[in-house]
């Protein structure tokens, strides 16, 4: 049994435990990697960017907990943003497993926010963000395509409560807020065919202004609609995550997982080399 | 390092172990992997019934009919119209009987027309016709190369969207033998299709291993806290019991696993 032959008869657990060793050495390992951003990602930071004080972001959290590795980085890195520039923040989760760890980002985003911090050389003081004022939660509800055309005509029709249970007419933030028409833009980080929706009964029924953050998965099918103009722009997994955190200057989790993603890639690229190396000589041997 | 205290310890550390149990399917199926699956699944429910309870039937059923009573199955309420999706969703319950389970086709039916008739016009606008108009567009010949070839607004990116759509399309089409100049664009069409699933195959790579470089990061975090932490001693501990149960297990599987090889080799 020669190399080739040895290579196609290889056990895939030894692929699982090389890789394994080459993330876990990566992640022990501290140094960075460079980002390059993309004009996709870029587009989402700008509209965030070129907004004012008070107004009103719309963030969907429309995913489980199967896809937090990958859009959780970017729900932090947007609504700290968001936050940072006294925007006001309108979060809703159209996914079923979704409500708790939303309302546990924005704890931990509650204490982040606390902190003095500098971003892209301005400095921005710590502050409280209130429930109501700074944000509303408005949490799940089922459905999700008729929830987003319910929310188009009033946000009370599938909302008439926050995810506390206070009447959305009984919040200050949610004062003459009836629709879309008073939210800026909808930033939707969704796991599934809730981002289908948003593009199909959101921006195409109500013409909100709607970039989409996505799994990697879903990554390459949503470009037609990026050159189409329904959204305004897309993020890929967690290099669109860590590409926002790079433009944002707050780095994390995101930005820290490329060095590991970009090694194991490596290691993925060597071993379909290898194996098709393999495959090729060992079919040649046998005269196929 | 943040103290942390021995209840939300011990939930990270059962976090830790789960996301042990769940890898060690990579090896093979077994007892760890199948609690951490079953236990997925039976949280998942529970709490889903939960959410749908508060976040659905109590705000916009229950609380809509308070006012009425339920003796007179709330038509005295203020809004006694919410009764009407109400009987419409307890008519689906039907399903659960053979006799009575063709009552629960009215609500479906009733469903089913709406949604129908709201989905139509709309997917077949925004998927259909506005997909066709963006890859009718006219070809940027003064911006052809753009700012550089990831831009999605230079002439080339167009040109290569409106051939790529012609000639997957071409391969679509089964009336015609693919001969000739038809077999030369169709086998362009399945090269620009073999790129996009290329594309895809990427990312879910991509994807995929972000999965697992969260879990490091977890377990990282989680060891740091468990040597750093002011309660160190028995955070330790702990970490060498998750970490010490698997790591015997991997090592007695990996030495089984090696001396079976060689006993086929030799053999």
């Amino acid at each position: 049994m020669n190399i080739f032959d040895r290579m196609m008869s290889f056990d895939r657990r030894w692929v699982f435990l090389f890789l394994a060793l080459v993330c876990v050495i990566t992640y022990v390992a501290k140094f960075s990697v460079p980002i390059v951003t993309t004009y996709e990602v870029e587009s989402i930071y700008n509209r965030v960017e070129s907004l004012n004080e008070g107004d009103i972001l719309f963030l969907g959290i429309d995913y489980d907990p199967n896809a937090l590795a990958e859009l959780h980085p970017m729900a932090y890195a947007i609504a700290e943003h968001a936050f940072r520039k006294k925007l006001k923040v309108l979060f809703v989760t159209l996914s079923q497993n979704g409500p708790g760890m939303a309302d546990q980002a924005i704890r931990d985003l509650t204490d982040s926010l606390r902190q003095d911090r500098t971003y892209n050389g301005v400095f921005y003081p710590g502050r409280e963000i209130v429930n109501g004022e700074d944000y509303v939660f408005l949490g799940y509800k089922p459905y999700p395509g008729l929830v987003i055309l319910g929310m188009g005509q009033n946000f009370r029709i599938p909302f008439p409560t926050d995810y506390y249970g206070t009447p959305l007419d009984s919040i200050p933030m949610m004062k003459g807020v009836l629709n879309y028409d008073q939210v800026k833009c909808v930033i939707d980080l969704a796991a599934g065919n809730v981002a289908d929706m948003w593009i199909v009964y959101g921006a195409g029924r109500y013409n909100v202004p709607l970039a989409l953050g996505m799994t990697g998965v879903m990554g390459a099918d949503y470009y037609p609609f990026l050159n189409s103009g329904q959204v305004f722009g897309l993020m890929g997994g967690l290099l669109g995550a860590a590409q926002y955190e790079q433009l944002a200057d707050n780095p994390g989790p995101a930005k820290d997982g490329m060095r590991i993603q970009l090694y194991a890639h490596i290691t993925i690229i060597l071993f379909i080399l290898m194996g098709n190396i393999g495959f090729l000589v060992t079919r040649r041997k046998n005269g196929v | 390092m943040e103290a942390m205290s021995w209840g939300t310890f011990l939930w990270t550390t059962f976090g830790a172990f789960l996301t042990l149990c769940i890898f060690s399917f990579l090896y093979k199926d077994n007892a760890f992997y199948k609690f951490a699956e079953h236990l997925v699944v039976g949280v998942s429910a529970g709490y889903f019934v939960i959410i749908l309870w508060h976040n659905g039937l109590q705000p916009n059923l229950f609380d809509r009919l308070n006012d009425g009573s339920w003796y007179l199955l709330w038509l005295n309420s203020s809004k006694p119209w919410y009764m009407i999706p109400a009987i419409l969703g307890f008519m689906m319950w039907t399903r659960f009987s053979r006799k009575w389970s063709w009552i629960s086709r009215w609500p479906i039916a009733l469903y089913m027309g709406i949604a129908t008739g709201v989905a139509v016009p709309l997917e077949m606008k925004n998927r259909v016709n506005v997909q066709l108009y963006s890859a009718m567009r006219d070809i940027e010949w003064g911006n052809f190369f753009g700012t550089g070839l990831l831009d999605g607004g230079s002439g080339l990116s167009q040109l290569i969207i409106f051939v790529g759509t012609i000639s997957a399309l071409f391969y679509f089409f089964f009336s015609k033998e693919h001969t000739g100049v038809f077999k030369g664009v169709a086998r362009f069409g399945i090269w620009i299709l073999m790129i996009g699933f290329g594309a895809s195959f990427g990312y879910t790579v991509m994807g995929r291993i972000s999965l697992f470089v969260q879990r490091i990061q977890y377990i990282g975090d989680w060891t740091k806290v468990a040597w750093d932490s002011n309660s160190s001693g028995g955070f330790t501990l702990f970490w060498f019991i998750t970490f010490g149960i698997f790591a015997v297990l991997a090592v007695y599987e990996i030495v089984k696993f090696v001396s079976k090889r060689g006993t086929e080799a030799s053999g």
